[in-house]
Parts: C-alpha cells; structure tokens; sequence
C-alpha cells in the first residue's frame, strides 16, 4: 500500500486547514481591507457634524416627547437617538428584510438613488456593515428626506395605514399608551432619516449615474 | 469488504475489557434529542415568521416576539442548535469507531452538551430581549461569542486526541473532513464575529462578513456532513468507496476552493471588483470538485440501487446528494454577475439557503439519526411506516418551498428591474409566500410524525435482538478496510 503523506494528519491539520485558510482570509478578506484602509473611519463625533434638517425638525413635532427622552436638540442628543437607532434597526432584524446598498445594477439608481460607494460605509454605525442580505421592503441607504417624520411614525405604529399592502410588522412598542413616539420610537426616525443625509444633492446624483444617452 | 481492521479489531477488544464503552451512548443520545428539540423550535420560528408575509402575524404587538426575532431564533437555532447538535452526536459516535480510541474525556463531553445548551438557550433569550448582533448567521449575542469560541475549542480537543493518537495512518477519508473542520470552525467564528464588529467597517467588514457566512456552510457544515457520508454509506452497503483518487480530488479541491468564496454574498457592491471575480471564479471551480465526490458516491451505490426502496436513511442520504448536486449546479450559475443582477436580495436566495441547510444536510442528519436512534436506544423502530411518512412529507415540503421560492425571486427581480412600483413586487409574492407556508407546514408536519415515532421507539419499541455481543458490533464497523481495495486496485 503506498504510503500517503496527505492523508495524514499533520498535513491535514496544517495545509488544509490553516494554509488554506489563511490563504483565502488574505486574498479576499485582508486585501480589500487594507485597500481601503486610508479611507478614515466617522466617529459618532464626526457623523453629528452634519446633523439632517429632520432631526430638529422631529424636536419641534414631538416636543414633549422629544424632551422627556432625549432633552434639546443639540449634536448630544442627536448622538444618542442615532446610535439607539442603529441598535433597534439590528435588535428588530430590520436588516433581514431591508437592505442597504444600491447596486450599480438593475436599474436600482433610478427607483433609489445614488450607487453606493465606499466611503460611505466607513463609520462607526457600519460596524457591522448593514449592507443586507433581503429586499422584503425597499433598500434604505437613500432614505433621508423621502418621507415625512410623521410618514415614519404612521408607518412604524401600522405600516398598512400608509403602504396599504405592506407586510411590514407593526411596532407599536416604539409608541407609548397614547400612539406618541416614545424613545424607541423617535431613535428609529432619527435614524430612518440620517441614512443618506450625506448626499445633499440627490436630483444631480441621481442624474450622474443615469447613462448619458438615457439622460433627457 | 473485510470486516476485520488492521488495528481496530484488537485494539478495541482490548479497551472493551474495561467498564466505560468505547462510544457513549448517553452523549449521543443527548445530542441527538437536543437537535431534534431545535429542529422542531427552528421549524416553529419559521411558520410563525412566515405568517407575517400574509399579513396574519400570530403574536402582533408583543415586542419579545416579534417577526425579526423569530427570524435569528429559526436561522440560529437551524444551524447552531439543529445541525450542530446532531453533527456532535453523530461525531461522538463515529470518530470513536473510525479511530478504535476514545474520545478525549467524558467529563469535557458531559460539560460541552450541558454548555452548549446553555449557549442555545442564552442565545435565543438575547435575541428575544434585543441584543442580537449584526452579523449574518453570527446573531448570537456578543457577550456569549466568546464562551462559544471556548467550547469550539474544548470541543476540537475532544475529538482530536483520539484522532491524533490512533494508529490508523494515514486517516480514513472521514477523518480529513472532521480534522478539518475543527480547525476552520474556530478560525471563521472568531473571524466573523469579531472582525466586523470591531476592527473592519463597512466595506472591508462585509467582505470578512461574506467569508463568514460562507465558511459556515463550506468549512463547518459541508466538511462534517462529508465526513459523515464518507463514513455512514460505505457502511451500510458494505462495501468501499468506488474510487479513493476521487475522494482526494473532493477533499483537496473543496479545502482550496471553498474558502475563497464568500465575497460572492455582496457582488455588486463597493468591494473591488477583482475580488468579486476572484469570488466567482472559485465558487465556478468547486462545482467540479463537488462533481467528483457526487460521482464518487453514485458509483459506489452502483449495483447497489435497489437499498434506496427499502433503507430509508439511505435514501435521506442520496436524495441528500441529489439535491447538494443542484445545490451546486445552481450555485455556479447564480453566482454569476449577470444572474446577480436579478436575483441577489430576493426570495430565490431564501429558497436556495433551503435548500442547502436542510434539503442537503438537514436530510442527511435526520437519515443519520433515522439510521442510529435503534442502535443508540437498543431498540427497533415502533414505526417504519411512520418513517416513510417523514421522509416524503419532508421532501416533498422541501421541493416545494424551493421550486416556489425561486420562482418568487425571478418574479421579485424582474418586478424591480422593470421599475414597477414597489409594492407590484409584494402583491405578486403574496401566492408564492402562502405557498410557502404551506409547504413549512407539511416539513413541519413530517416532523411531528417523526418524533412521535422516536418517542415511542424509545419508550416502547422492542427490544434489539443482540444475537452479537457489543464488541463484534463495534468491530464490523472498524474503518481500515473502507477505502483500501480501491486504493489498491
């Protein structure tokens, strides 16, 4: 019988398991990684620099609310929605259903908005990435401004009052007794319309990933 | 096929003289109970979330149980409570045998069950409360992962001593896939669940994040539920593995190839595209190797067909195969970047995710246990008609969800690509999402027959006839003479 070195456990144990291993982990993990290493990674500090026009906005609709979990509406406070909002967007599996990423493909720029590139997922609230891996609902990443607060919250509280054949859950725990947003409730919209707040002119973006020769 | 193993046989006689048994029946058993409790949960978790999908949630308004909880509880616990369970239990019965050795201590086999419960049950109660983590397939809350990683490592210590210490050499083609397996699983759960979270963002994270989901399937699912058939088929037909040169091919080729796939979860996105290609191309190769291994146990069932009518966990095992080949034939075709285009975050993915965790190893496990439970119970089956119902009312569900799934994808994909307005897409999968449920309830329904019929073979089955004596029957399984005809031929 010939003697077989490969089938033995030491090589098992070194080349296929850790060589291999190791090898894929560099050429499709590390190496992405470190090209885009120079990108500089948004803190919570950097991303409340640019506070969205709805967040102040949510203070004046919900004041009392508004007050009582979060206090004045300041780059504090909006810190503290944003980042509870990301938490429940994670905690209520509204990533399984709900992706975030518009491919250059599929004429998703044209029913969403800008193609996503890289430099926007270089932040804190990207870690993990939200990218997605379902599209029960609409892609989110160019959500900021779509819709109203208020079309949030009626949205949130019963999704079929406002998308009549929506099969989106209801999350009446983001309201209190009287249907007014409680802290759960007012994150989740800060949150809703921070996701791509970054891009400020979204009828030019659009039109820049149109093709030329579609473009009237 | 000699019955007799060049080590084995006396080796195992010898330590069989002492009191504690070479396989621990009380493991397997434990284990095996454990993951047919979590099928039963994780097809459960699925009914209920799929009655979202028709707008007739069962538990509207109660926060801890909403859809998306239900949603990590089903896909968690199908894969760390379901699969993992029974693939420990086939383990502690199988690495045993094919090694003549013990595993490495009883007491460390007892802790990992009872732990490993323990990490199911915090897990599903950290989800229920809100703290999953945002990671694909690694949902299980940060603060259990590293106790997780502890018992992967307590769990390949285990299993390795008596495979390092067997005199079997070179190893039986089983024991390439476990070996392996163990050094991938912690490797890819430390990488998953920490890289992400904590050093790599958004980018370079879901590239680490597709290896992750990737590896758990190829690394830690397909190498153990290949060892297992390389292991469980030869032994019922009786006879060897038709050719060993082909076994090679399999298992160097899916140790290559595998691991370089996972990018091929985010193609389409903002990582650089020649990894996207190099994704592609891999996950291309591997259909050949896959090829190889389904040729290899198609030639040795060659001759040998007629077992599939009467051997029910040989036919969980090949309808198994069957489906693993279109598993993999769909994958080289879906993972191109013009497919992509339509069907990437549609419901042809969930369909294919179906199809691979519990069409391919979901089936073989249940074959295993169908094929175990009288052996470890020492009783025979109350019902095999009862088994037979299992099986077709499984496949048959199974057939069905994927078929409509997929047909829901191209419907939802060619919905969007038409730029219809959104919710054209919903109203047309409304069919296919009730047909779906339809057929969950028919996997479901398979597994209460099933379990009904397990409980009452434990409980009420009569007892095996033991005409031989434990340590013959230990012996007809010793490995060595497997593969070695083909080898020498």
């Amino acid at each position: 019988m010939a003697k077989s070195p490969i089938e033995r456990f030491s090589a098992i144990f070194l080349i296929a398991g850790l060589l291999f291993f190791a090898f894929s982990f560099i050429a499709s993990g590390l190496v992405p990684w470190l090209m885009m290493n120079k990108v500089p990674i948004k803190s919570m500090d950097d991303l409340a620099k640019d506070i969205p026009p709805s967040f102040y906005e949510l203070a004046k609709e919900y004041p009392k609310e508004f007050k009582q979990h979060y206090g004045e509406a300041n780059k504090e406070s909006f810190k503290v929605a944003l980042e509870y909002g990301r938490d429940l967007y994670i905690a209520e599996a509204c990533w399984h259903c709900h992706s975030q990423q518009v491919r250059p493909v599929s004429n998703e720029s044209q029913r969403f908005g800008k193609v996503s590139y890289a430099a926007e997922y270089s932040n804190v609230l990207q870690m993990p990435q939200m990218m997605g891996t379902r599209r029960v609902g609409p892609d989110l990443i160019r959500e900021a401004g779509k819709r109203t607060n208020d079309w949030h919250m009626a949205h949130f509280y019963k999704p079929v009052s406002v998308v009549p054949v929506s099969v989106m859950p209801e999350f009446t725990w983001f309201f209190d007794q009287t249907k007014r947003p409680n802290k759960k409730g007012l994150a989740m919209v800060t949150y809703m319309q921070w996701l791509g707040s970054w891009i400020k002119d979204t009828t030019d973006a659009m039109k820049q990933s149109i093709p030329a020769e579609h473009r009237k | 096929m000699e019955v007799t193993s060049r080590n084995g046989g006396g080796n195992v006689l010898a330590r069989l003289k002492g009191e504690s048994p070479l396989v621990d029946n009380w493991v397997v058993k434990a284990h095996f109970i454990a993951g047919i409790s979590c099928l039963f949960l994780s097809v459960l978790a699925g009914l209920v979330f799929s009655t979202q999908f028709m707008r007739t949630y069962l538990f509207p308004g109660i926060e801890p149980l909403s859809p998306g909880k239900l949603r990590f509880i089903h896909t968690n616990i199908a894969a760390y409570g379901f699969l993992a369970n029974l693939f420990f239990g086939m383990l502690y019965w199988a690495i045993p045998r094919l090694t003549g050795l013990r595993v490495w201590k009883r007491g460390v086999s007892l802790f990992l069950f009872w732990a490993w419960q323990a990490i199911l049950l915090a897990s599903v109660v950290g989800f229920v409360l809100g703290y999953a983590q945002g990671v694909e397939w690694g949902e299980t809350p940060i603060f259990i992962d590293p106790v997780v990683v502890v018992g992967v490592i307590l769990m390949t210590i285990n299993f390795y001593v008596p495979i390092i210490k067997t005199k079997e050499k070179p190893l039986y083609v089983s024991l390439w896939y476990f070996t392996a397996a163990f050094v991938w699983t912690g490797l890819v759960y430390v990488m998953g669940n920490y890289l992400p979270q904590f050093f790599a963002p958004g980018v370079s994270g879901a590239a680490i994040g597709g290896l992750f989901i990737h590896d758990l399937v190829g690394l830690f699912v397909t190498p153990l539920g290949w060892g297992m058939m390389y292991y469980f088929v030869p032994l019922i037909l009786k006879k060897p593995i038709y050719s060993h040169a082909l076994s090679l091919v399999g298992f160097w080729g899916l140790a290559f190839f595998y691991p370089l796939q996972g990018v091929h979860h985010f193609l389409w996105s903002p990582i650089p595209m020649f990894v996207q290609y190099g994704a592609v191309t891999s996950t291309i190769a591997v259909e050949i190797v896959v090829t190889t291994v389904v040729v290899n146990f198609f030639m040795t069932l060659r001759g040998s067909g007629s077992i599939l009518k009467t051997n029910i966990p040989m036919r969980w095992f090949y309808t198994g195969m069957v489906l693993y080949f279109i598993t993999c034939l769909q994958c080289a075709f879906q993972v191109t970047l013009t497919l992509q285009q339509v069907i990437h975050f549609t419901d042809w993915v969930v369909a294919h995710a179906h199809l691979v965790m519990l069409g391919v190893f979901g089936f073989w496990l249940l074959g295993v246990v169908t094929h175990l439970w009288p052996k470890v119970t020492k009783r025979e089956w109350w019902s095999l008609r009862l088994n037979v119902w299992h099986y077709w009312l499984s496949v048959v569900g199974l057939v069905i969800m994927f078929t409509d799934l997929t047909i829901a994808g191209l419907v939802q994909g060619f919905s969007w690509k038409s730029l219809q307005i959104w919710e054209e897409s919903i109203i047309a999968s409304m069919p296919f999402w009730m047909i779906r449920a339809f057929a969950g309830t028919l996997i479901g329904f398979g597994q209460i027959l099933w379990v009904y019929n397990l409980y009452k073979t434990a409980r009420f089955g009569k007892p095996l006839e033991e005409s031989l004596p434990v340590i013959d029957r230990e012996i007809e399984v010793a490995p060595a003479s497997m593969t070695r005809p083909a080898l020498a031929s």
